[in-house]
């Protein structure tokens, strides 16, 4: 009995806050018909901001990567004061708001900003473009891989590590030919969880974007526009391809997976 | 290759693992380093190899100055408790690894590790996962992948540790027959005294940072260098206030010069001997070895009051240092 009521509980939470209104955007995406959600969804601007996502994840996420595992290594690793630090600093973007965020960049590469009048001085456009969104983005999703591979490492242990370089094998041998390997999954879930944030953020890009459309746009800065302009199926269409990416990925995942353990 | 330590001290924190310790191991020898846990035998080992950096002192590898070496340099051969296995990875590639990493042509590989797998007798597995393995084949897996690379040494780390005692007999008599086949340099970490004395030439008993006695087997049982010794490697108990083994004892029926009433507690039948367990009068409690037939012959009864004496007194084993 009390099984059920569990198992009930957790359905109903999920269906509420989840399933409930991730059919609601499908039911209104489709409310007006196919024609308007096509016509909103291969409007130029439409796809260059879904380029734009795509950029700045295709940016992102490899950066994060190597980041990510570099970090992990470091943290799990290496007997060094301040790994404490290190460990707790990874963490501060999922503590941080994104807007804070976004107007930290504003601060730092705004006109007045520490890096802003160098870049300012040598023609290059940080803020409301490209690069601006690419930092913040990379900002907001780098504790991921570092938090999906710190417990992986920490379960290996260094046993593997060590029996490698007994058998001639250099740090970066050892690396390649045995951490690695067996990192692979967490590594992967980490990339997935990354490319999910990425493709997703929205308050850090708004806040140093500039809101130009057609350049710098990114699908999700694309959603408020068509919202704020009373198109609806326009937004809710671009927020389920949007979600239908997360739930391809994320299939991908679960079904990748269970192999890890064979 | 021969091992010469010089003058090591490790700490960990504030932990001395091993305090000031100089050994020499022969080219071709087997030796044991034997100790309770905590006693730095493993960081002695792990030192060698080149998993750990000494404080203080330094490792002579085949007469040259190793201490800085990284371990990929060495030339040695490494075994774990916990197998260390790639788990990644077949059989097959697990051995082939350090071959793989000195880039030998492919098909010497293979004859290599076919020719090992032989040795280890995993013909049949090469194509497994370790966890598709026994805790005896992984640990035959992690031997053949240290041989492949043919090391000058051979270091094990409490090799049989993990395993059930069947398969540990097994290996032990197996790692001897091996090294007398291959004559590697071979030094093993145990805490058991059974292991160390039945499979090598030359046991080193460490204990708190320090090495107590380096000596053959025998030696090592007859004529121990210490107390700590004595109790540690066979059985020990106190005697009218010396250190005996249970075999020096004797139970008579009748009195005789220097024996001491005493009940039997117990009788225990193992095989060939008898190991009878009694209370002396002064409430000590000793355990005294015999033949079974012997044994046979006193037709002992628990709670049956006998004498106790040790026969004999003054032979070798008597130990200076030995306080009541």
């Amino acid at each position: 009995m009390r099984k059920h009521a569990l198992r009930g509980t957790a359905l109903f939470y999920l269906v509420a806050v989840l399933l409930g209104p991730l059919a609601m955007v499908f039911y209104r995406a489709f409310e007006r018909g196919v024609q308007p959600l096509w016509r909103s969804l291969t409007d130029p601007n439409t796809i260059h901001a879904f380029e734009l996502t795509l950029e700045i994840t295709a940016v992102a996420v490899p950066i994060n990567t190597v980041f990510g595992v570099v970090c992990a290594l470091a943290i799990v690793r290496r007997r060094f004061p301040g790994a404490g630090i290190v460990n707790a600093i990874v963490d501060l973007p999922l503590a941080l708001s994104p807007v804070v965020v976004g107007l930290m960049l504003f601060l730092l590469y705004g006109r007045t900003g520490w890096f802003g009048s160098f870049f300012q001085e040598h023609g290059i456009q940080i803020l409301f473009a490209t690069p601006a969104m690419v930092i913040a983005t990379i900002f907001v999703s780098l504790p991921f891989v570092a938090r999906e591979v710190v417990p992986t490492l920490r379960e290996l242990g260094d046993e593997q590590e060590q029996a490698a370089h007994t058998l001639g094998a250099s740090g970066w041998q050892a690396f390649w030919r045995v951490t690695l390997p067996s990192i692979r999954w967490a590594v992967v879930y980490g990339v997935v969880l990354t490319t999910a944030r990425c493709l997703g953020e929205y308050g850090a890009v708004a806040v140093v974007s500039g809101h130009i459309e057609g350049k710098t746009e990114t699908a999700t800065l694309r959603v408020q526009d068509y919202y704020e302009n009373f198109n609806q199926s326009g937004s809710y269409g671009i927020a389920i391809v949007l979600a239908a990416i997360s739930v391809i990925v994320l299939l991908a995942m679960t079904l990748l997976r269970p192999k890890e353990s064979a | 290759m021969s091992i010469e330590v010089r003058n090591i001290s490790k700490r960990f924190g504030s932990f001395h693992a091993l305090d000031d310790v100089s050994l020499d191991v022969d080219g071709g020898s087997l030796t044991a380093l034997l100790g309770p846990s905590g006693s730095g035998k493993s960081t002695l080992l792990r030192i060698i190899a080149g998993l750990e950096h000494p404080d203080v002192g330094e490792i002579r590898l085949a007469g040259e100055d190793a201490t800085v070496v990284a371990p990929q340099k060495r030339g040695v051969g490494f075994v774990f408790q916990h197998y260390a296995a790639f788990k990644h990875m077949t059989v097959r590639d697990n051995v082939a690894f350090g071959l793989k990493i000195r880039k030998q042509p492919k098909d010497a590989i293979a004859a290599r590790v076919d020719e090992l797998l032989q040795l280890v007798q995993l013909q049949g597995f090469g194509h497994r996962y370790p966890a598709q393995l026994s805790g005896g084949q992984r640990q035959r897996m992690a031997l053949a992948r240290a041989l492949a690379p043919e090391p000058k040494v051979l270091l094990l780390d409490e090799p049989f540790g993990a395993l059930d005692a069947r398969v540990r007999a097994e290996l032990r008599v197996w790692l001897r027959r091996l090294h007398d086949e291959t004559h590697t340099t071979t030094v093993f970490v145990t805490h058991d005294q059974e292991e160390a004395m039945e499979v090598a030439d030359s046991v080193v008993v460490m204990n708190d940072g320090h090495v107590e006695q380096v000596a053959g087997p025998r030696e090592l049982y007859d004529a121990p260098a210490n107390e700590f010794v004595m109790t540690f490697v066979g059985e020990a108990i106190r005697f009218d206030g010396r250190l005996v083994r249970p075999h020096d004892l004797e139970i008579t029926l009748d009195a005789e010069p220097g024996s001491r009433e005493a009940q039997v507690e117990r009788i225990v039948h193992l095989g060939f001997e008898a190991r009878c367990e009694l209370t002396l009068d002064d409430g000590s409690r000793v355990v005294v070895q015999m033949t079974r037939g012997r044994a046979a012959e006193l037709e002992l009864d628990p709670g049956q009051i006998v004498l106790v004496r040790r026969p004999g007194v003054g032979v070798g084993r008597e130990l200076t240092n030995v306080a009541g």
